[in-house]
């Protein structure tokens, strides 16, 4: 039985590792715009780089999370693994939602247009999604022990999808070659892109810590509140 | 082993009996297939683009909307009067119970696409016969991965309070690898290319079988064991 009070410290915990991670934020926005150079033939659009890349990277990290932790719940059969795979699949949504954003905002002045199906773009949009899936099971099961069950098995065979997905989609582009996308070819970039860009991504991991914990204190609580409405 | 797959076609054979017996689904999916195919004839501007270039998407798009017709009604007959329980209570190994489902939609759904192709070449004139043993093939490898995932997610959606819209939003990204492998191949095989060239997909379809059937089938007792 978990108590409501259980919950509390750990929200707040959450809100101020998340408020510790926003001051970051703003910090990366001001290292981006006073303290890189200007991208020589991307212009400004650059920027959006350094937002997007971490974005995606918590993205991918939380949905990574949310696979290991399926399966070991399905192991371990321990709530706080179930509790910790439904917040990051939460919180990997909202920062897919910023990569799914980011990306067309910087595609269109660059590549001249919005969306391309790309093998790494068709990949993401699908996790995201799987994950839209993942959770709208989660709301459509109201016994707490099978919701775990069920979606610790979704978790596992999502995992699983990732690479099919990316082999298919990675075949079906080299056997069709498309026109030629302009892309960045994997540019050296110079000191100081390079460090606001690992500060972002530091920041972005932080947030999505500081996210995921808020999330988590707050299932503690429904959870807690559930029970409370079942006895 | 021996045992398990004897149990496992024993509850394929209860399905198949109950779906022969009534027919009603059988003809509502095989219908659905054929109305896909009439609906796709008009999405397309014949004098813009030939049937041929079109021909795999429909067929696939029409094969992916039926089997999820399908699957959708797979486990919902074990809710009604609750057969699952009966079945659960029973000493079968949950991989048997799994597999034999398995079985049973394979059937259905293998079922439904063998009416529906001869349907698609008559309505969208394409020559088939060339290619018929390489796309029976493709149309098994990528029918036995989608079906098996299906399988288990039909199991856990009707637990669910909309499980005829949970079916198709959890399933269809699963989906993907399998009918993009099969489009492809079905395009290559309809255009006279030789099989050598579509072994590539054939491979990535037989792995997605193995790794997915397994997987479902170890992942099975966790949908239906309290």
């Amino acid at each position: 039985m978990t108590q409501p009070a259980a919950a509390a410290p750990i929200v707040r915990r959450g809100l101020l590792l998340s408020s510790v991670a926003l001051l970051g934020l703003a910090g990366v926005y001001v290292l981006a715009i006073g303290y890189t150079p200007v991208e020589a033939r991307q212009g400004l659009a650059q920027k959006i780089f350094y937002l997007h890349v971490p974005a995606a990277w918590s993205a991918l990290l939380s949905f990574s999370l949310v696979g290991i932790s399926s399966a070991l719940y399905l192991w371990l059969h321990d709530p706080r693994l179930d509790r910790f795979a439904a917040s990051s699949a939460e919180v990997g949504v909202a920062f897919s939602a910023v990569m799914l954003t980011t990306g067309p905002i910087w595609a269109k002045p660059i590549w001249g247009t919005w969306w391309t199906w790309d093998a790494r773009l068709t990949l993401t949009l699908f996790l995201f999604f799987l994950f839209i899936g993942y959770l709208a099971l989660r709301a459509a099961l109201a016994d707490p022990a099978e919701r775990a069950r069920f979606s610790a098995v979704v978790g596992i065979l999502g995992m699983l999808l990732v690479p099919f997905i990316h082999l298919s989609v990675y075949l079906f582009r080299t056997l069709h070659p498309q026109p030629v996308v302009l892309k960045p070819s994997a540019p050296s970039l110079p000191p100081a892109m390079l460090q606001t860009l690992l500060t972002s991504v530091a920041v972005f991991t932080l947030l999505y810590i500081g996210l995921v914990t808020v999330r988590y204190g707050i299932a503690l609580a429904d959870e807690a509140r559930e029970a409370a409405d079942a006895a | 082993m021996r045992e398990a797959v004897r149990l496992a076609l024993a509850i394929a054979a209860k399905d198949i009996r109950a779906e022969l017996r009534s027919r009603t689904a059988l003809l509502s999916a095989t219908v659905f297939a054929a109305l896909v195919l009439v609906v796709f004839n008009f999405a397309r501007d014949p004098t813009a683009l030939a049937a041929i270039d079109l021909a795999p998407s429909v067929l696939w798009v029409t094969f992916a909307l039926a089997a999820m017709v399908a699957l959708n009604r797979a486990f919902t007959i074990e809710r009604e009067n609750a057969a699952l329980d009966g079945l659960l209570l029973a000493p079968v190994p949950r991989e048997a119970l799994f597999l034999g489902k398995l079985l049973a939609n394979l059937a259905f759904v293998g079922t439904v696409e063998a009416i529906t192709l001869p349907l698609f070449v008559l309505f969208f004139n394409v020559p088939i016969v060339h290619a018929l043993p390489g796309i029976l093939g493709v149309t098994a490898l990528a029918t036995v991965g989608f079906v098996a995932v299906g399988t288990i997610f039909s199991a856990m959606a009707v637990r669910t309070r909309f499980a005829e819209l949970m079916l198709p939003v959890l399933l269809l990204p699963f989906m993907v690898p399998p009918l993009i492998g099969a489009v492809q191949a079905t395009a290559r095989l309809l255009a006279h290319r030789p099989l050598s060239e579509v072994m590539g997909w054939l491979r990535l379809l037989a792995l997605y079988d193995v790794v997915f059937v397994t997987l479902c089938m170890l992942a099975f007792p966790a949908v239906v064991d309290e």
